[in-house]
């Protein structure tokens, strides 16, 4: 049984001046337990719309979302979006070792073991030594991986991830790469992931959807079958990893500049 | 703005300099003497009231009646806000109630609070809980109102219940404003008791003031001012303490945005 199915969903935003926006057209996808799925497509084409309308936390206008089975109509519990505002998103009244905790508590677990717990993730995501600062002493690359670190600690079945690399430089983002690999799977946790880095994509998936321009549709899907675990140099020199890249770049082209 | 912790020496010298003026001119001006004596003159007296212990019941009573006039409209100013801020229908109930008393000068009610309650410490302190409850109350609506919706969203993913939601995100998240109607609230309900205790006291520092006045006893009755000044400024000064410890975040917070 697939553990998220969407089902020819839509979204229209209705703007205060009266206007509508169709930010989603029809997407309709299949998620199996244990997937590592991506999500490319151009600014503006309803991505943040779709992994937020998963997440329970906007309702679609038409269509319908089932994780786990069941027809989502709020937040669906073993599910933990990490937002595109990471900034926006993080405790300022916690430490970083407060905020990475929270994913532990918010799953009943307050033991003392959590500490520990959190600090290894912390470290995980290269942390280290920041466990007492406060979200608003790091950087943007910093914060996020605290996100990172605190959406983790919660070990959800699906981790929906908005562009969490998006404002880390290359180096770290290589890193991170490697790292939620690892974790994934080391946790068997199933991935929606959400990059405008089609070479990201590839290199972290199994599964690649393009999504066309506002009202968004898939428009393409890909099977990526390198072989696992993947290793930054040599997974990105394969010949077929930029044959895949160059399709997708054509393709996106096709439809519109990203 | 000041540091707290360092000393503002220029503002200390200006309160002094005053101190000083005041002393000069009641000194050499025996007109003036008679209805405001030097300030050494006061604070010999006020030293020798709180000796004797006359004053000192006054300003317990006072202090108590504060002290539970106060925390009792920070608790349910506090909760009622949360409650209106987080409901938009409790709070479109509510609106209208609040925009009618808010405005409404507290001091309005004290006729009132005699009525019902008699003279006496209810009714002082019942008109400190009225009085005291608007800064917090708005402003803790104001701060839930205003939380940041994907801090919301965030606790939601977690799988927050409201009731935590509302505990672990909303109202600290809220809790800058919640500090700054606390802070606002602390003068009125001292403005308050002392004027309860002027209108309908028979103990507390506000009924000694205006019984030293009436009784020609105005060196009593300026060591009762300065002694409500004092407690003001005392009370003001511990708020700012704890506020420094509890809200470090939010100071770090403001401090780096303003760089
Ligand atoms: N709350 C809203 N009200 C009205 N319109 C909205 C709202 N949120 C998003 N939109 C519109 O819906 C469309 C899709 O927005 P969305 O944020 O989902 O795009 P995105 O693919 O995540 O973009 P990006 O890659 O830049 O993050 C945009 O045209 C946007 O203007
Ligand atoms: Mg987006």
């Amino acid at each position: 049984m697939p553990i998220l199915e969407v089902q020819n969903l839509s979204k229209t935003y209705r703007q205060m001046g009266g206007e509508t926006t169709l930010a989603i057209g029809d997407i309709s996808c299949k998620v199996e337990p244990g997937e590592f799925v991506s999500f490319v497509g151009p600014s503006g084409c309803g991505k943040t719309t779709l992994l937020m309308s998963i997440a329970g936390l906007i309702a679609p206008s038409t269509g319908k979302i089932i994780v786990h089975g069941k027809e989502v109509s709020g937040p669906p519990a073993n599910l933990i979006l990490v937002f595109q505002e990471f900034n926006k998103s993080l405790f300022a009244w916690r430490s970083v070792l407060g905020n990475v905790r929270f994913g532990l508590e918010a799953r009943g677990n307050h033991s003392r073991e959590s500490a520990n717990k959190a600090r290894s993730l912390i470290e995980l995501v290269g942390l280290k030594g920041f466990e007492n600062h406060y979200p608003w002493e790091l950087s943007g690359g910093m914060q996020q991986r605290v996100a990172i670190a605190r959406a983790l600690a919660y070990e959800p079945e699906l981790l929906l991830m908005d562009e969490p690399f998006g404002s880390l430089d290359a180096l770290t983002r290589l890193e991170l790469e490697d790292t939620l690999l690892k974790l994934w799977e080391e946790l068997g946790t199933t991935i929606l992931f959400i990059t405008h880095d089609i070479e990201e994509a590839i290199y972290l998936s199994d599964r690649i959807w393009l999504l066309s321009r506002r009202p968004s549709q898939i428009v393409e899907e890909l099977a990526i079958d390198f072989a696992r675990p993947r290793d930054q140099i040599t997974t990105r020199a394969e010949a077929r990893f930029m044959g895949i890249r160059n399709r997708i770049y054509q393709r996106i082209n096709s439809e519109g500049a990203p | 703005m000041n540091d707290s912790r360092s000393f503002n020496w220029q503002g200390w010298s200006v309160f002094g300099a005053l101190l000083l003026l005041w002393e000069c001119a009641s000194r050499f001006n025996p007109d003036l003497q008679l209805y405001l004596p030097p300030v050494s003159q006061i604070l010999g007296t006020l030293a020798r009231l709180i000796v004797s212990g006359q004053i000192v019941t006054h300003l317990a009573i006072t202090f108590t009646r504060f002290l539970e006039g106060y925390f009792l409209a920070a608790v349910i100013a506090v909760i009622l806000g949360a409650v209106l801020g987080y409901f938009r229908f409790a709070h479109s109930l509510f609106e209208t109630v609040i925009e009618f008393l808010r405005p409404m000068p507290s001091v309005a009610i004290i006729p009132v609070a005699v009525l019902l309650l008699g003279i006496g410490d209810s009714m002082i302190v019942a008109v400190t809980v009225y009085a005291s409850l608007w800064p917090v109350l708005i402003n803790t609506i104001d701060g839930v109102r205003h939380t940041e919706r994907t801090l919301i969203d965030t606790g939601r993913t977690f799988g927050l219940s409201r009731r935590r939601l509302l505990w672990q995100v909303v109202l600290p998240a809220a809790s800058p404003y919640i500090v700054t109607g606390l802070r606002v609230s602390l003068s009125i309900a001292l403005i308050l008791v002392t004027t309860g205790e002027m209108v309908a006291g028979s103990r507390g520092l506000g009924f000694f003031i205006l019984d030293q006045e009436r009784s020609m006893n105005s060196g009593n009755m300026y060591a009762g001012i300065i002694l409500v000044a004092g407690l003001g400024y005392l009370l003001n000064r511990l708020f700012l303490l704890c506020e420094e410890r509890a809200m470090k975040w939010r100071h770090g917070m403001i401090a780096r945005e303003a760089v």
